[in-house]
């Protein structure tokens, strides 16, 4: 138990690594402040011997070997951790440890819905179980070996500290996200994860298109989390709990039935859920921002952009598999969507030059794969193609960093090949992965890959169609990798004659991490051999068994022996001839005969350019979504306020002056002309009188006198 | 006595000591205020570790004021009030830190006005005696009045005169409803007004109850500010200098929440019920026309302003979905909104110290001169745009649920402000910090200082405390919204069930 018990720890290490880089790695690995402005002008992985020797005097400073070993040391006292964890869970009667720290957001009881007492409570708590431990090993276990391959792929560049610190925060959160035991908590590790993309897209701040790419990532993904959310408020409603161990008891409970017609609630939060898994894991229609993502640093593209952080959607569908059991028809959407993607990014894939951006598309293209067996109802397949996939990828995209860095920063294809016998163990590794991702029997990506496609053509819930596209999907992978591989690796060089000379195999810590992996993604595959196999023995099955506990789902096994062995080993065979057509198509276009691809080009005419131009999806979004509605709306919105409501204020305002002004001339002209006519009428009315009424005597004396006068000679003349 | 009297005489006599001190002692002059502001702090400090309260008033003191009519200096604290108080004290030093340089005329009669600001403040938040209130309520808008027109930017008497327009117009339709309330209960007295009601004696005509409803709301929706009433916001921001935009975006906004919450949920509850589906509308409106009038502002103080229009938008909604999920969300979003745009506004007034622009175009590149400034930038950003493990995340979530519960609809419309969230802080964080940093912003630019440390640690560890341990503040302000609740409950028709059982105190 004692392993068990530390289960906390295995997140909180790595987190502990990035706040003491964080807060005190500038004090550790000091920057020139000339040197990071200048850093502008540094390409990614920006290594030609040139750079690499001006920047590289502080590179093995006393300072950065305590960073070197202390960040990728964190990852892997957590792997250890996890092994012993993992250990002792096998020995637990239901592989299930569950522990909380503390109590996080809580809410008083109140009644749902459905009319039972639930009270609101996220908690810190930790959820070790047969499907968190396959996560927390592949996080662990390929993030050490990213870690280890970065301290050589980074060591010549500025923000050391600030990379490591980001990464090691990255794990942290990953670890969270998959440790958690309830949703909330997993959103802060799916957040948490998203924020460290963020970040480590946009380590080249001083890009656009970096800072762009980054940026993109975090928009994108937030449409998808505003899904997840409200896929949780409704769970709340509904279950009256966010925990994990709560909504799948009452999702077991029977109180639900599956939704077989029509869309009801369950299928609506299945379908949130849902959409926030397409923008963590780059599907349909969020997909546009991970090959943009690839701007990051290559070390980051392996752990995050590869293999942990886009595959978390799949971990989140399959942790809530109980909800997509209930819910055929969203399952169905997951399918199609899984397909759709698969397809148009493997489409994407075959024509682009960017030798990671050809891997961006292709991680698309496999999680897709990933959505399809979930989307069957095939969940421990998913999961089994996730830890494959982890393997063959992350070494895919380091083989590709470290052809990067032997050619200095080179990233395009078209100035690339002839190098195998230059970098021989990268080209080794590589083919090894490439191998793996075609689906060659006997490597890690032929298990996975083709248990899946069995599984859609077999289970209840499959379909041909969707089975039809995955095989061409397939066939399409194999053309794209081997294009890589031999545009890369062989044929004449078409590399500037100064940068080929200074063309070189990277150093051992880069270099064991690539063998490392490639003997995962030659080996991994044979704890889940098909059960066709039936001459070896169950023990190469353990991988199944092992996520049982959490996964299994004994309807849906029945209808395995539905099918004949026969169709199986056909099906088998299908999917491998596919695959090395695939193969003999690259290798027939890119190596044997090279002037047909400028005519196939022109042969596909505009389908060509439409592939080119990855569908033309990234305009139509920034049309509609960046500069139409958020953009052009708030512009519009913006003049709203300051012409119209801000306006009605002004205008009141104005209003309130006019009526005053208004109000003086009224004061001024008619109230107080009012009294003012009064007072002249009065005076006028008054003036024949006061003409007389002069006060003066004599005036009056000579009235008198006159006055006597007239009378007087008034009596005369009568 | 007791300590809630002293947190709020503090500041009082700190505003008179300094109008005694000699204008030319401006160092004493900040020291005193800083002195006053920090003690204030931490004896506030107490209260909170000193409130038991299970729903009902702690701390109260109740004496005759005025004899006839009755007004009574009656005052407490509860789980509403106890952290907005916390609030104010803590901002007032920030404030006053972020001035240290910043405000250089007037020096004397800025740090007095900035301490009669912090009683006002606190004032509102305790007052239980109608009068006593508004009394506070407009004491607050003086000071403020003046921060923005003496101390603000080009158009600040505009602006000035813009926030306190609008505020009197709300505040006088309040007093007259205060006053018709009093000519119909006879008194003043929030405590013996709930006791009226409860005993049934306090029974309006709907017309009645609908007309007094409004007068509060329309005080409160202005000071919130909940769209279209928020126009006044941006000026005043845009005009006011940092420590006032703190105080306003951070504080003075909490007011009207505060009132909704206190005032007008238990005293008018049909007249709130019946208003609510208007209200929501308005709040979730504001929530995304925020957000989306903030994503083109080219200015950054004018951009905060509106991100505050729209994370105001969610304390509204929380509150009037009349679910206790909402309403907590909403009082935990009113403190998170109030350390992380106010850390954006102190953020933002650090910038213009050293460059002497608001417009976004005049930066790039920031991070390269001052990688610590953009680190804590970036917290606070990614803080205010509703990360999990800050701050915000906690209360728009809680309201977001208690929404959903009610209805599900009005959750989807107010998630779109989560987007449109990242969009404008990651956007405008592009624009400012990444990039090639122009000649103009490296000569400028300079990274954080001691006191700008100062100012912004405290808040930077409140996002993170906030967001990760959330049961240290959540259980006061549960059991008082379950009080609050409780008696905003009208007959019939409750859709949402409330608390049963009350929790056990905790500290």
């Amino acid at each position: 138990m004692k392993f068990l018990e530390l289960v906390w720890l295995i997140p909180l290490i790595p987190l502990a690594g990035a706040a003491l880089m964080l807060v005190l790695g500038r004090l550790l690995d000091p920057q020139p402040p000339s040197e990071v402005a200048a850093a502008p002008g540094v390409a990614p992985a920006a290594s030609g011997h040139g750079v690499a020797h001006r920047i590289g005097q502080h590179g093995h400073s006393a300072a950065r070997s305590v960073i070197s070993l202390l960040c990728p040391g964190t990852v892997f006292v957590s792997l250890l951790l996890s092994l012993g964890a993992v250990w002792e869970l096998a020995a637990l009667p239901g592989r299930t440890y569950e522990v909380v720290k503390f109590t996080w957001v809580a809410g008083l009881p109140f009644f749902t819905q459905s009319g039972a007492l639930a009270r609101f409570t996220a908690d810190w708590g930790f959820l070790l179980d047969p499907l968190s431990s396959v996560m927390i090993l592949v996080v662990t276990g390929v993030g050490f070996l990213i870690h280890v391959y970065s301290v050589g792929y980074m060591g010549h560049e500025g923000g050391y500290y600030r990379f490591f610190g980001y990464l090691n925060l990255f794990v942290f959160f990953m670890l969270m996200l998959v440790l958690a035991n309830n949703y909330l908590l997993m959103f802060v590790g799916w957040e948490g994860v998203g924020l460290c993309s963020y970040l480590l897209i946009g380590f080249y701040f001083h890009k656009k298109s970096a800072a762009d790419a980054g940026k993109k990532a975090f928009v994108m993904n937030r449409v998808g989390d505003a899904g997840f959310i409200l896929g949780m408020l409704l769970m709340f409603s509904v279950f009256g709990s966010v925990r994990f161990r709560e909504v799948n008891e009452a999702l077991a409970s029977g109180r639900f039935a599956a939704e077989t017609a029509g869309l009801g609630v369950l299928s609506a939060i299945a379908l949130l859920l849902f959409l926030g898994a397409t923008g963590k894991s780059a599907q349909f229609p969020l997909y546009t921002w991970l090959p943009d993502a690839m701007e990051g640093p290559t070390p980051v593209s392996a752990l995050i952009h590869a293999a942990t952080m886009v595959t978390a959607g799949v971990y989140m569908v399959a942790r809530s598999h109980l909800l997509f059991r209930l819910t055929p028809e969203a399952s169905t959407v997951v399918a199609v969507i899984g397909a759709f993607t698969a397809i148009l990014a493997a489409s994407i894939a075959l024509v682009q030059n960017d030798i990671k951006r050809v891997l961006a598309y292709s991680t698309v293209s496999q999680l897709g794969y990933m959505f399809m067996a979930c989307g069957v109802g095939a969940y421990w397949v998913a999961i089994f193609h996730l830890y494959t996939h982890a393997f063959f990828k992350a070494l895919l995209f380091l083989g590709s960093g470290s052809v990067i860095h032997a050619l200095g920063g080179e990233q395009d294809m078209r100035r690339m090949g002839g190098l195998k016998d230059k970098i021989p163990v990268t080209y080794r590794t590589m083919v090894v992965g490439a191998l793996a991702i075609s689906g060659i029997p006997g490597f890690a990506g032929f298990f996975s890959k083709d248990e899946i496609l069995w599984q859609i053509y077999s289970s209840p819930h499959g379909s041909k169609v969707i089975y039809l596209v995955a095989l061409v999907t397939a066939g399409m992978t194999a053309f794209y990798m081997w294009r890589l591989i031999f545009m890369t690796f062989h044929g004449s060089p078409r590399t500037d004659p100064q940068t080929l000379a200074h063309v070189h195999e990277s150093p051992p810590v880069m270099t064991v991490p690539l063998v490392a992996l490639a003997v995962g993604s030659a080996l991994a595959g044979w704890i889940g051999v098909p059960k066709l196999w039936a001459f070896l023995p169950e023990s190469f099955r353990a991988f199944e068994h092992w996520l049982a506990p959490t996964l299994s789902a004994p309807a849906l096994r029945a209808s395995e022996h539905a099918h004949e062995a026969a169709t199986e080993w056909l099906l088998m065979g299908v999917s491998v001839a596919v695959a090395l057509a695939g193969i003999g198509l690259a290798r027939h276009l890119y190596l044997a005969r090279p002037e047909r691809v400028q005519a196939l080009r022109q042969a596909a005419g505009p389908l060509y350019t439409v592939l080119a131009n990855k569908w033309y999806v990234d305009e139509i979004y920034d049309a509609v979504f960046v500069n139409g509605l958020g953009k052009g709306g708030g512009s519009a919105l913006a003049r709203f306020d300051n012409r119209i409501v801000d306006g009605g204020v002004n205008g009141a305002g104005w209003m309130t002056r006019l009526t005053s002004t208004l109000s003086i001339w009224w004061d001024t002209w008619i109230v107080d002309g009012a009294v003012r006519l009064l007072s002249f009428l009065v005076k006028a009315a008054s003036f024949p009188v006061r003409v007389l009424h002069t006060g003066s005597v004599q005036a009056y004396a000579l009235v008198i006198v006159l006055g006597a006068a007239v009378l007087f000679t008034w009596y005369l003349v009568r | 006595m007791n300590l809630l009297d002293v947190v709020l005489i503090l500041p009082l006599a700190g505003f008179l000591l300094l109008l005694f001190l000699p204008r030319e002692r401006e160092q004493t002059i900040r020291r005193v205020a800083l002195g006053f502001a920090l003690l204030t702090f931490v004896l506030s400090l107490g209260l909170a570790v000193g409130y038991r309260g299970a729903g009902e008033f702690a701390f109260v003191t109740d004496k005759p004021w005025i004899r006839s009519p009755e007004i009574r200096y009656h005052v407490a604290l509860d789980g509403l009030s106890l952290w907005l108080v916390l609030l104010t004290t803590l901002l007032t030093p920030v404030g006053i830190l972020v001035s240290w340089n910043y405000i250089s005329r007037r020096v004397k009669e800025f740090y007095a006005l900035f301490l009669l600001l912090e009683f006002g403040l606190i004032g509102v938040f305790v007052a239980l005696d109608l009068i006593l209130f508004y009394v506070f309520w407009e004491v607050s808008l003086v000071p403020m009045y003046f921060l923005i027109g003496v101390w603000g930017h080009e158009r600040r008497i505009y602006a000035a005169v813009k926030f306190f327009l609008f505020t009197m117009a709300g505040s006088v339709l309040m007093l007259a409803a205060i006053i018709y309330l009093y000519t119909y209960a006879g008194t003043f007295d929030y405590v013996e007004l709930l006791r009226l009601q409860a005993a049934g004696n306090l029974a309006f005509r709907r017309g009645e109850e609908l007309l007094l409803f409004l007068g509060f709301f329309i005080a409160f929706a202005i000071k919130v500010p909940l769209f279209p009433l928020h126009t006044w916001l941006p000026d005043a921001h845009v005009e006011a200098p940092t420590a006032g935009s703190v105080m306003l975006a951070s504080v003075m906004l909490k007011m009207g929440c505060y009132g909704l919450l206190r005032f007008l949920l238990p005293l008018f509850p049909q007249a709130s019920r019946e208003c609510a589906p208007w209200i929501v509308g308005l709040a979730i409106a504001g929530i995304i026309y925020g957000a989306l009038v903030a994503l083109v502002q080219p200015n950054m103080k004018k951009l905060v302003a509106y991100t505050s229009v729209s994370h105001l938008g969610f304390v509204v909604l929380g509150i009037f979905t009349f679910s206790q999920l909402g309403a907590d969300g909403a009082v935990y979003q009113m403190i998170n909104h109030g350390i992380s745009t106010g850390a954006l506004f102190v953020l933002v007034g650090f910038l213009y110290e050293r460059k002497h622009s608001l417009e976004i175009a005049d930066y790039g590149g920031v991070a390269t001169p001052a990688p610590n400034l953009a680190a804590v930038f970036m917290i606070t950003a990614l803080a205010s745009a509703g990360l999990p493990t800050l701050n915000n995340f906690v209360g728009e979530y809680l309201v977001l649920q208690g929404t959903a519960q009610v209805n599900f609809r009005w959750a989807v419309l107010a998630a779109t402000g989560v987007i449109l969230a990242a969009g404008y802080m990651l956007w405008l964080y592009q624009r400012v910090f990444f990039g090639p940093a122009p000649e103009s912003v490296r000569e400028h630019v300079y990274d954080l200082k001691r006191r700008e440390w100062a100012a912004m640690l405290p808040l930077v560890a409140l996002m993170v405390w906030l967001g990760t341990a959330s049961e240290t503040f959540l259980p006061a302000i549960r059991q008082t919204n379950a009080w609050i609740l409780e008696r905003a409950r009208t007959s019939g028709e409750v859709r949402v069930q409330l608390s049963m059982p009350r929790e056990e105190a905790k500290p």
